[in-house]
Formats: C-alpha cells, sequence, structure tokens
C-alpha cells in the first residue's frame, strides 16, 4: 500500500477513535511531507503530529495510533496494518475528555497519578448503575413548570465590547463623524456607544452519592432544563466519589434521551460521597477552562462528605475566588428544624454566597428568580473571617 | 478551497531549509527547541501557516515568536489579546481628531463638495495602523513575525474575524477598500487554554502542545539565559523545579518560574541550595498560598534532598 493510502486509512482512524481530523488537515500534511529534507521516521511523526492534531485531548490517541500504524523499523517506512487499530474506547467522540472516565494514563498534564488515586480509594465505594425510566407525564409536567420558571432567568454581565446605544455613556467618534460628514461636517449630536451584556456561563455541581438518592432525578431534570433555557452552554458536573462531567447529554433533544445518555455513562450512582477531593479534581481539570468570565457556580448537595472538612474547606474557598456567585442548593432546608451541622456543609457555609433550599418545584422556581436577579456585583466577601452570606428561606 | 490555496507560492521559499536549521537557529536566539516543535516552526515558515501554540502558563510559548523574530531578523508585531478586544484596536482605527480638524481647514478653505470631502477625510492618510494592519505590510521584502498573544483572552466574534484575516491575508476597510499582504506574516498564536479555542481556527494552523521541560532540556534553557550563574546552582535549581512538578499543585512552576528563581539565587550570590535558602526564595517559585503550604511540607519531609539525589546533580562544568 502507498503512503498516501496508508495515510488517509491512517487519517479514518483517528477519526473512528474520537480525534476531530478533516481533509484538509490531511492534505496539509501531504504539502508538508515534500518540504521535510528528510522522511524519517521521527520528522514524518513530529510533522503529522502538527497538522493532523488540532485539540489537546487528541495528543495521545495520536501518539497511541500512530504506533500501531507505523511501526519503527528499518529506514522506518510504514508498514500495512489495516487491521487493529480500532481503540477500545467505549464512549462516543462527541463527550469531549471525560477524565473521570480515562483510565489512569501517563503524562497525561501529570494528571495520571491523580486519577488513580481518586480510583483506588474507597473500599466502601458502592457502584450501581442508575435505573432509569422514561419520564413520568408528573415529571414531564414538574419538567415543563422548570423550564416555564426558567425562561428568563439568565444572570446577564457587561462585558468590554461597545455596541451602539442611545444611552449616553460611551461616545462613538466614528458615528459621529460618519453623521457629520451627511451635513457637511458639521457636528449636529454625538453618537453613543454603551457596553455589551451578555449572560454569564453557568456551572452546575450535582451530587449523586446515596444521601441524595432520592433528589437525583428531580435534580437532574432542572439541570436538563437550565441547560435548556440558558442562553449559553451549561457545564454540568455529577459527583459523588468521583466527578462525572455530562455537559454533552444536555444538549439532547429530549429528557429522556438525556438521562438515558447520563444513567449509561455515569458510573458512581448513590456510593459514597468526597466532596472536596471532587472539587480538588474538578479544579485541575476543569477549573480554568470553564469558571471564566464572571460564572454563575451551582453546588445542589446535601453536605454529607466523608472526606477531610479541610480539603473542602480549602477547595470550596478556591471556587468561590474564582466566580461570580456560588449558589449552594440543599433539599434539607426544605425539611422543618433542618440545621446545616454536618461537617461538610459547616466546613463549606463559610464560602457560599447564597444557600437555598431545592426539595420542590416550589423552590426551584425561587432559585429561577433568584438567578435573573444576581447583581452585578459579587457579593461582599471578607478575606479573614470568611463569613459568607448565608441567606436560609424555607 | 480558496483557504488552502496558497497564493503567494509565487514568492520563493522562506524560513529555513530543515528542521534541524530551525532548531539551531532558535538555540542561537536563545530558544531551546524540542525536535517536535523545530518541525512545526519549520512547517509553518514553509507552508505560510500560522503556528498555534498551547501549554500550561510559563512553558515558554511567547518566547517562541519573540526568539523567532529574533532568528529571522524580522520585526516583531505583537497583539496582545484582552476581553473586549474589538477592531479598532486589533486592525485600524480613524484619527477623529485630525479629520475634524480637517473638515474645518477645508470648509476655511472654501471646500463645499460633500463627496470630495467625504473621500479626503477617508483616505489611507488619516488611518491609524494597528497591530493586524501592520503585520500586512512588510518592508523590504521581509515579512514581519506577528504574535497574536493569549488568544483564549479575547471574545469568541474575533476568533471569527482572524478567521477570515489568517486564510486570506487581507483586510478591507470600507472607505478604502482591501488591503492586501505582499509576503504573509509569520503568524504565533498562543493561549493558555482558558477557554477553548474553537476548532476552525485551530485546524487551520500548525498546532503544537507544549509542555514542561524534561530535565535535559530545562538545564539547557537555564544554561542559556543565565551564562554567569555557577553549574551545580543551575543542575540544583532544575532539579528541585522537576520535583516541584511532581507534586500535585494547583499552579506547577513553569519555566519561567524556574529562570525567575535562579536569577533571584543568583542575586543572592547563593553557590547551592539548602533548606534556608530555599524557604527565603520560594515565593519566585511558588505562586498560590495552597501550594506554598504544601511545597512546606514537602520541604519538611526531605523534598530539597530528594530533588537534589537527581543522578545529573552532581556532575560539575560539562
Amino acid at each position: 500500500m502507498s503512503l498516501f493510502a496508508h495515510l488517509l486509512l491512517f487519517a479514518r482512524a483517528l477519526r473512528q477513535a474520537g480525534a476531530f481530523v478533516t481533509t484538509q488537515q490531511v492534505m496539509a500534511l501531504l504539502e508538508a511531507l515534500p518540504c521535510l529534507p528528510s522522511l524519517d521516521r521521527e520528522s514524518f511523526r513530529h510533522a503529522a503530529r502538527c497538522t493532523l492534531v488540532c485539540r489537546y485531548q487528541d495528543l495521545a490517541l495520536f501518539d497511541q495510533l500512530f504506533d500501531r500504524f507505523f511501526k519503527a523499523g528499518p529506514g522506518g517506512l510504514p508498514h500495512d496494518e489495516a487491521q487493529g487499530w480500532r481503540l477500545p474506547r467505549p464512549w462516543p467522540s462527541w463527550v469531549g475528555d471525560m477524565h473521570g472516565l480515562l483510565p489512569p494514563t501517563d503524562g497525561e498534564e501529570g494528571r495520571g497519578e491523580v486519577v488513580s488515586r481518586l480510583f483506588s480509594y474507597s473500599p466502601l465505594e458502592v457502584i450501581r448503575r442508575g435505573r432509569w425510566e422514561r419520564c413520568t407525564s408528573e415529571e414531564a409536567q414538574v419538567l415543563r413548570q422548570l423550564l416555564l420558571a426558567l425562561r428568563h432567568s439568565a444572570s446577564m454581565r457587561r462585558t468590554y465590547r461597545l455596541q451602539r446605544s442611545r444611552r449616553r455613556l460611551h461616545p462613538d467618534p466614528r458615528r459621529t463623524l460618519r453623521q457629520s460628514l451627511r451635513h457637511g461636517g458639521e457636528l449636529l449630536g454625538l453618537a453613543w456607544r454603551e457596553r455589551a451584556r451578555r449572560p454569564r456561563p453557568l456551572v452546575v455541581l450535582a451530587d449523586i452519592s446515596g444521601s441524595m438518592e432520592i433528589y437525583t432525578r428531580t435534580v437532574l431534570l432542572f439541570i436538563y432544563a437550565l441547560a435548556q433555557t440558558w442562553p449559553k452552554p451549561v457545564e454540568a458536573f455529577l459527583f459523588g466519589s468521583r466527578l462525572t462531567r455530562i455537559t454533552p447529554y444536555l444538549r439532547l433533544p429530549s429528557p429522556d434521551l438525556a438521562l438515558e445518555q447520563v444513567a449509561r455513562w455515569v458510573t458512581h450512582w448513590a456510593g459514597g460521597t468526597r466532596i472536596g477531593a471532587c472539587l480538588h479534581q474538578f479544579h485541575r481539570l476543569w477549573g480554568r477552562r470553564v469558571l471564566g468570565r464572571g460564572a454563575v457556580v451551582i453546588i445542589i448537595s446535601d453536605g454529607w462528605d466523608q472526606g477531610e472538612p479541610e480539603l473542602l474547606a480549602q477547595e470550596m474557598e478556591r471556587l468561590q475566588k474564582r466566580c461570580h456567585r456560588l449558589i449552594w442548593l440543599n433539599p434539607l432546608l426544605g425539611v422543618p428544624g433542618y440545621q446545616p451541622l454536618t461537617r461538610g456543609m459547616q466546613a463549606a457555609l463559610p464560602f457560599v454566597d447564597d444557600f437555598l433550599p431545592c426539595h420542590d418545584v416550589a423552590s426551584l422556581q425561587a432559585v429561577a428568580q433568584h438567578l435573573c436577579r444576581l447583581p452585578s456585583r459579587r457579593p461582599h466577601r471578607s478575606p479573614g473571617a470568611r463569613a459568607g452570606r448565608v441567606a436560609i428561606s424555607l | 478551497m480558496s483557504l488552502w490555496d496558497n497564493s503567494f507560492k509565487g514568492m520563493g521559499e522562506r524560513g529555513f531549509l530543515s528542521p534541524q536549521q530551525a532548531a539551531e537557529a532558535l538555540a542561537r536566539a536563545g530558544y531551546i527547541a524540542e525536535p517536535g516543535l523545530a518541525v512545526a516552526v519549520f512547517l509553518a515558515l514553509r507552508l505560510q501557516r500560522p503556528l498555534f501554540l498551547e501549554g500550561q502558563p510559563g512553558v515558554g510559548k511567547t518566547e517562541v515568536a519573540l526568539a523567532l523574530s529574533r532568528a529571522l531578523d524580522a520585526p516583531l508585531i505583537r497583539l496582545q489579546c484582552y476581553e473586549g478586544l474589538d477592531l479598532q484596536s486589533a486592525v485600524y482605527e480613524w484619527d477623529y481628531t485630525r479629520q475634524l480638524l480637517e473638515i474645518r481647514l477645508m470648509e476655511a478653505a472654501g471646500e463645499r463638495e460633500k463627496e470630495r470631502l467625504r473621500r479626503h477625510i477617508f483616505s489611507p492618510e488619516f488611518l491609524l495602523r494597528r497591530p493586524l494592519l501592520q503585520a500586512l505590510e512588510s518592508k523590504d521584502g521581509r515579512a514581519p513575525v506577528l504574535l497574536i498573544d493569549e488568544l483564549d483572552r479575547a471574545d469568541e466574534e474575533f476568533e471569527a474575524f482572524l478567521l477570515e484575516f489568517l486564510s486570506d491575508w487581507q483586510v478591507t476597510v470600507p472607505e478604502v477598500g482591501t488591503l492586501r499582504a505582499q509576503t504573509p506574516p509569520v503568524v504565533v498564536i498562543t493561549s493558555n487554554r482558558t477557554r477553548e479555542v474553537h476548532d476552525a481556527l485551530k485546524r487551520r494552523c500548525l498546532y503544537y502542545w507544549i509542555d514542561y521541560p524534561s530535565f535535559e532540556k530545562e538545564l539547557a534553557i537555564v544554561r542559556a539565559r543565565l551564562p554567569h550563574a555557577p553549574e551545580q546552582l543551575r543542575r540544583q535549581v532544575v532539579a528541585f523545579a522537576q520535583e516541584v512538578r511532581s507534586l500535585d499543585l494547583y499552579k506547577a512552576p513553569g519555566v519561567a518560574e524556574t529562570l525567575d528563581w535562579a536569577a533571584a539565587l543568583l542575586a543572592l550570590e547563593r553557590q547551592h541550595l539548602d533548606e534556608g535558602t530555599v524557604e527565603e526564595t520560594l515565593g519566585a517559585l511558588i505562586k498560590y498560598h495552597d501550594d506554598l503550604k504544601r511545597v512546606r511540607e514537602e520541604l519538611a519531609r526531605g523534598l530539597l534532598a530528594r530533588a537534589l539525589t537527581h543522578p545529573e546533580v552532581g556532575i560539575g562544568e560539562p
């Protein structure tokens, strides 16, 4: 087989394994090869790597497949090997890099260690698959109510981009000059601009451990409704004994499909809870990428935590510092006489901006109301005492 | 297809003869490039594609562009991205004050014809050239190096604009017309991945992920940048930085931090590392409170001793 045909096969294999490779990229490689003064295996590998791959998460995939396709041999010529390239990668490509599910691999931004530690932790960890049926008509009703309540709930922020406006905030010299030219250069009035408004990014972290089991389904419906109504893609993660990103499933057109996919790919239903460790993992893998631009973060959990409270407090503090507003929804707040006394809740509360119930549809509607009325300033957070504003409302 | 049709092919080959030569030229300019990066740089010049660099903060992404400009002896044009970056500050802006003055002057001179006035006011004379427009103008046929730094900080709208700019090497100013590059600039784009840059842009570039360097590479970098530091100190500093990176820190030190730290130690005229010195100067290497705490704990558990047992540390001058 020619190198050309082999390359095409290789690109197809990359694509099937989930990498993002376009025909143009393959053509770029073909264009690059004659430029190289010597076509040994190493420089061929480097050339292919920088033309075919354009996403960090595809690099590891490339390295694995390259070694299968282009064996190191005498002369470094590619070997025929059309068979056996299919990688065991059970998740669909559009899932993105679900680090929570990835088996520990070396050199993955130095994270292999973390992942493996998380895997080996907790002999008590119960892994059960969530059983999901289709939405009942009652749930469909709930979902409709939530969708309705969340319709206008997006919290907005002012960006630094200016757009034309009637309000006299920033003068617009360019438009002013153009207008004046219409009148032979006579300056009749100024044109104005103001800062554009954009929805804030929303990040939801929901607890699906054993103690949250009875609420899990409603919570997922709530997240789905949020994702459907928020004008920006919502980043959602489920945590318990580990962290899983479910963002891609939330874009599916029906809640049944979304729940089915979530049930299929999340493996730590109703197990233990280590909120601190999960938040730590969140910070390391996703924090920098999803918490930019004044994000609003919602944590949904009852605060039962088996991990160390110090770790939880530390990670909560970090989370609060990096977001515009940190909202904790606790279903137990709907229980009369409940006091947030568990160690985990105590550790987390000082860093929570809003502490709200989420036990029924009415309370979730209240959350929706709250979201669209978030003030544009960050809440006051005193650095020393770390006393957050806690609003307990039943 | 127009995106990949290279209509500048007639201009002849530019850049280096081989990746090897690219690496050597970069090394002379003070940048130690690994083979993969050398191939990417070589191909970026040869294929006239932008080079897209990603990696953790402080691994030397921006430095590639600076070194490249020195190696090619080409002027560097830098566009630092930030939120709200718009065409007025990235591409061009009209010089309004001068335009208004000119209108007054022309009026005083008795110019009454609107069309002529308009054409005069919007002539290139009144155009302020911002980095992207500057990059299209090459002096004596030598293309500049255009550094688009931290693209992830800019808005998505700006990315969409770049897509057009980087494929056609032209900018349209409605009042003047289309300005096109005689020689397309050498473009280096960097991103810290605080958000994902769109695939549509990335796939048009040559992509390279700069990792934390190996011991040997980092030592070579420190040697190149701090030629006056004692060799033993350099080896110890690098070994320590490598060891710290293996800890589970929120922000592992980059090469930039290693260099800062080594420079700090040099300024303090230390010949070698000991516990006290590390403790005093740790702030140059670690920038987060939690991480500092963690490293101090590890120091108490013999982090320094572990680092100094690195097989390469004990060796003197090469």
